[in-house]
């Protein structure tokens, strides 16, 4: 080996904490980046594959009852490539592993199930035959949450009729690749499934022979969408048209969609902050090195060395960090990404969720820590190759000499001299000191962005399930029904308070703009579904105008006091321009309330209502179950406590894996941060510290000055961090915002005194680590050294 | 150019180098230093010559530009028939490289890198130089090759830089004030290393000191004054190293 590559080890070994500490803030980039690109790569191949190999359709219809040969003439739309028309209804099962009734949505097989669209994945058994009756599929999820396997029967209410149903066969859809019950905010796979059945026994038992109610289409390439989608509602008017929608807007599509959004933004910001900082700290390292070894890099100039070769020396210290990081990076972040493949299971459901990594993965994680820590030590070893041999054998000259803040301010008579060599210190060096205050306080604030989003899930779930669902239990009803319906519930075992509601298919319209959701119309006679402003207070609803979220409001850019106009999708499909009188506060999807009278009313409908909220003694709640389970005409329970526990259950777990990574990064960033710094001013003044031990002062006051200068940067990055990561949160909340969720944007005070500790607690770990090296100090060394 | 002091050494027949009329002048804010004000010189092949003169007379100036290390404001330095001068800094490195040794002051060894490695930096990049060892063996080092710089004395640290300096096999060697950090016992044992190397080797020196005593190993000892030779003496009465004493 030659000698100046002995040079370039031994220097890397006697500066292998720092090189460590670097080097692990670059690996925790390179991860971040690794894990989400290769994550990013996975989905959506697995998505695409998925999609194509089962024919997911591209434009969605559902629609009242529409005879088959309506079928030749959606074909005829231009663009339309196959055309799929089916039946899907409500279905109500009563498992024995639970005491409300569960529901789903039975849909209708073609003959032969393996044409046409949104083909079936089989997972077990077989599809059903044509000849023997009452054979279902059942989702997967379902499936397993009640342990039902091919050959199990299963209770159901088909059309308010009990039957029993055979399972045949266990099947995943394009379509529910991520399954959630309308209305609800979470997916709950014991409450709620998806069934198939063939298409003649569906029409027998759900009285739709030679019709159908749904319809899906895949369209020719380069087709417009919006067009067809035109033309479709055109064609569906007239058969209780629901209004299509495309694949962007398909629930599950959507849910799935908006997780890649995610994991793009994140392939982006996170690995930015971690090499930034590890960019930094590597400028700092290396342009001290290259000060302590001015006279070093003269000789070997005046010996021939050539700058470039000087260059390449010092590059090579970074380059052999950066190397080492990105192998360990690599394989952390493989090893995240498998790991989050698994978490990804546990909401999507595809045949097969493959991890893969490719090559191009790992090459740009190299090439981007490459090249940003190249941008880091670009001018110090522009510095390097450009001393001038016969000057840097000359001392370096002193920092010119400027009177600091301090002394204009005549504060250095009474601040005491220990503390006056700190702030000179950091003082002189105000860009190396503002990028070490701000690499602490970017630590800080990733703690608490990471802990936001906890009070943030938190509060939403305070919100939800406390504030604004007053009830204890959701009854869903088959059909919009009289409300002769409810004085039956109301007399049931246990029911304390019950409270009508009445849901309608809209499409809300505010100039050009227009979304398609549902009214909830509302007594507010017991108070148990609450409409809460922003500020809190409850809302009454008025007589005529509506309430939206302000998500939706949002979206139609509309405000309190304006007008929107309503085209109901059902019944006689009237149409109405109603005010807007108030917004609320809510955090999941686009909803809209009015009052149920008035609903009634515009619908000509008197007493007609579509499920109940109900207040229930706990005692009573078996009988209940038991009399709603013999309720044909209840299509649905939703236990609110059920609900919230599952949703507590699977965000807990999941927030609690990734919070150790979140505390594990910040902590690196911040030891790694405060160590180097501290570090360099060690070396820095190194002369200046032997000195004052030589004139008698104590190990312990000469430490003092060096891990004074830590709390003093402690203490001002501390705030910055918190300010900067309440900002950070803020963001966070913001650009999670999608019609789907939206993170409340809120951060409880634990969570910056907690962010305060961790750093602080770093930055006395990293002090210990340094002291260690100041009783090291050899005092005759550094003196007899010329520096 | 009749008075000029080149002129009066007429029996040298083959420069090595040549100076001519070469200032250099430094810019310190408002102030311009002229650290050398048209200075003519001629260093001759195989010769052992001593620079004199008080602190700050343009010394150490004058043998880094002879040596390639720095640029002269005006003026012009050849090293044979070629005008270095006119060199770009690429090429005034390989011309360090391949022709010049140098040993400076504070000895300047990379502190984590043994004797032998520290000559070896040398020998890594130069064609037919001598192995470290040998270069070691002729300071009198054999024994020390795996030894640290801080492990040294001071005249050892120097007699390392001598040996890294000629190690190449340099054409010349250009020693500024090797012996200013060292008691003369260790001083005149790093001259006598530097003073077989010149007789050896036959490699052209040039030696600055503030020592007079010295003077007395050269050839030719050229004394220095504000920036300007004030003198050059032809030793006629040459003596080597052991027999100085100061
Ligand atoms: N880089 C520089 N910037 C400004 N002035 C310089 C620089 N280098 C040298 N000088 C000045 O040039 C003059 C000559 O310096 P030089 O180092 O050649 O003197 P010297 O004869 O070697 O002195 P010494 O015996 O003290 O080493 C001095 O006045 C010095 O201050
Ligand atoms: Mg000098």
């Amino acid at each position: 080996m030659k000698a100046i590559h002995i040079k370039l080890f031994r220097d890397i070994a006697s500066l292998k904490g720092q090189a460590a500490a670097i080097g692990l803030v670059m690996a925790c980039g390179v991860a971040t980046f690794v894990m989400s690109l290769s994550l990013l790569d996975s989905l959506n191949g697995t998505l695409n594959t998925y999609y194509e190999q089962n024919r997911f359709a591209q434009v969605f219809a559902h629609l009242k009852r529409a005879p088959l040969n309506l079928n030749e003439r959606i074909a005829q739309i231009p663009g339309v490539a196959h055309v799929q028309t089916r039946i899907v209804e409500r279905i109500t099962l009563d498992m024995p592993d639970l005491r409300e009734p569960a529901s789903g949505q039975i849909i209708s097989l073609p003959p032969n199930p393996r044409e046409g669209l949104n083909l079936l994945y089989l997972r077990a058994g077989r599809f059903p035959s044509g000849t023997r009756s009452r054979e279902i599929m059942v989702s997967q999820r379902f499936a397993h949450s009640h342990r039902l396997e091919p050959g199990d029967s299963v209770q159901a209410i088909m059309n308010g009729r009990l039957e029993t149903l055979r399972v045949v066969g266990i099947a995943l859809s394009p379509e529910y690749i991520y399954l959630i019950s309308p209305g609800s905010i979470f997916p709950d796979n014991k409450r709620y499934g998806i069934f198939w059945m063939a298409r003649h026994e569906m029409e027998a038992a759900f009285d739709m022979k030679g019709a159908f109610n749904d319809v899906t289409l895949s369209l020719m390439p380069g087709t417009n969408e919006s067009e067809v989608i035109t033309r479709l509602d055109q064609l569906t008017e007239h058969y209780g048209g629901l209004g299509a929608y495309q694949r962007d807007d398909q629930l599950s599509h959507k849910f799935v969609a908006n997780e890649i959004h995610g994991l793009r933004g994140m392939t982006i910001i996170v690995p930015i902050i971690f090499l930034g900082v590890a960019a930094f700290l590597l400028n700092i390292v290396i342009a001290r090195i290259i000060s302590t070894q001015r006279e070093q890099i003269a000789v070997l100039k005046a010996m021939g060395y050539r700058n470039i070769e000087i260059g390449l020396h010092f590059y090579s210290f970074v380059m052999l960090i950066t190397i080492l990081a990105v192998i360990a990076g690599s394989l952390f972040g493989a090893w995240m990404g498998r790991s989050m493949t698994v978490l990804y299971t546990e909401y999507f459901d595809f045949p097969s969720l493959q991890y893969t990594l490719k090559p191009h993965v790992l090459l740009l994680g190299f090439l981007v820590s490459t090249a940003s820590a190249s941008l880091g030590v670009a001018h110090a070893l522009r510095v390097a190759m450009r001393l001038p041999p016969a000057e840097a054998m000359r001392p370096q000259p002193p920092l010119s000499f400027r009177p600091t803040i301090l002394e204009r301010l005549g504060l250095h008579r009474i601040v005491p001299p220990p503390i006056r060599m700190i702030l000179r210190q950091l003082e002189r060096q105000p860009i190396k000191t503002g990028l070490s205050i701000l690499g602490i306080a970017l630590a800080t604030a990733i703690l608490v962005v990471g802990s936001f989003t906890q009070d943030a899930v938190d509060y939403f779930l305070d919100l939800q399930f406390n504030r604004i669902q007053q009830y204890d239990i959701d009854v869903v009803l088959a059909e919009q029904t009289n409300d002769t319906a409810l004085s039956t519930i109301r007399h049931m075992p246990g029911v304390l308070a019950i409270e009508p509601y009445r849901s309608l298919a809209v499409r809300l319209r505010s100039g050009h703009i227009d979304r398609r959701t549902g009214v909830l119309g509302l007594t507010q006679s017991d108070g148990l579904f609450q409409l809460l402003s922003m500020d809190g207070r409850s809302i009454t609803l008025p007589e005529n105008g509506i309430i939206l979220s302000t998500r939706l409001a949002e979206e139609l850019h509309v405000r309190a006091g304006d007008s929107v106009t309503i085209d109901v999708l059902e019944g006689r499909r009237p149409s109405l321009s109603v005010q807007v009188s108030g917004l609320i506060n809510d955090f999941s999807g686009l909803s809209a309330y009015m009052n149920l009278n008035r609903i009634n009313k515009l619908m000509r409908q008197q007493h007609t209502i579509g499920g109940a909220f109900l207040l229930v003694d706990p005692a009573y709640v078996d009988a209940l179950y038991e009399e709603l389970h013999n309720t044909p005409r209840v299509a649905a329970v939703n236990v609110k406590s059920a609900t919230e526990e599952n949703f507590r259950k699977t965000i807990a777990r999941n927030l609690g894996l990734v919070r150790p990574f979140l505390i594990g990064f910040s902590v690196i960033i911040a030891f790694s941060v405060i160590y180097n710094s501290a570090r360099i001013s060690l070396s820095e003044r190194s002369r200046d510290l032997a000195t004052l031990r030589v004139l008698g002062f104590t190990r312990r006051e000469v430490s003092m000055i060096q891990l004074g200068e830590l709390a003093i940067l402690t203490t001002i990055a501390i705030p910055i961090g918190l300010a900067l990561g309440h900002y950070l949160s803020w963001l966070t909340s913001k650009s999670s915002e999608s019609e789907l969720v939206r993170i409340p944007f809120i951060i409880e005070p634990s969570t910056f005194v907690q962010a305060a500790v961790i750093v602080a607690l770093a930055s006395v770990v990293s002090g210990l680590v340094v002291g260690r090296h100041l009783d090291k100090l050899d005092l005759i060394s550094v003196l007899k050294s010329r520096e | 150019m009749d008075t000029s002091p080149v002129e009066k050494v007429a029996d040298r027949t083959q420069p090595v180098f040549s100076a001519r009329a070469i200032t250099k002048t430094y810019q310190v804010g408002e102030l311009e230093i002229h650290a050398l004000r048209g200075v003519n010189l001629d260093l001759f092949k195989g010769e052992f010559m001593v620079l004199l003169g008080p602190s700050g007379s343009g010394k150490s100036t004058l043998l880094n530009i002879l040596g390639g290390l720095d640029v002269p404001t005006a003026g012009q330095v050849n090293y044979l028939d070629h005008n270095l001068t006119a060199y770009s800094d690429s090429a005034m490195t390989l011309f360090r490289r391949e022709h010049v040794g140098f040993v400076f002051q504070f000895y300047n060894l990379i502190p984590n890198l043994t004797a032998r490695e520290n000559v070896a930096l040398i020998t890594d990049i130069t064609q037919d130089p001598m192995s470290p060892d040998e270069a070691l063996e002729i300071v009198g080092l054999r024994d020390r090759i795996n030894h640290f710089p801080a492990q040294l004395s001071g005249g050892e640290q120097q007699r390392v830089a001598v040996a890294r300096a000629i190690a190449k096999r340099p054409d010349v060697l250009l020693c500024d004030e090797p012996t200013g950090a060292l008691d003369s016992t260790t001083g005149i044992i790093v001259l006598e290393a530097i003073e077989r190397v010149n007789r050896q080797l036959g490699t052209t020196t040039a030696v600055i000191t503030h020592n007079a005593a010295i003077a007395n190993m050269a050839d030719r000892v050229v004394s220095m004054s504000g920036g300007e030779i004030a003198e050059i003496h032809i030793n006629q009465n040459k003596r080597p190293a052991h027999e100085i004493t100061w």
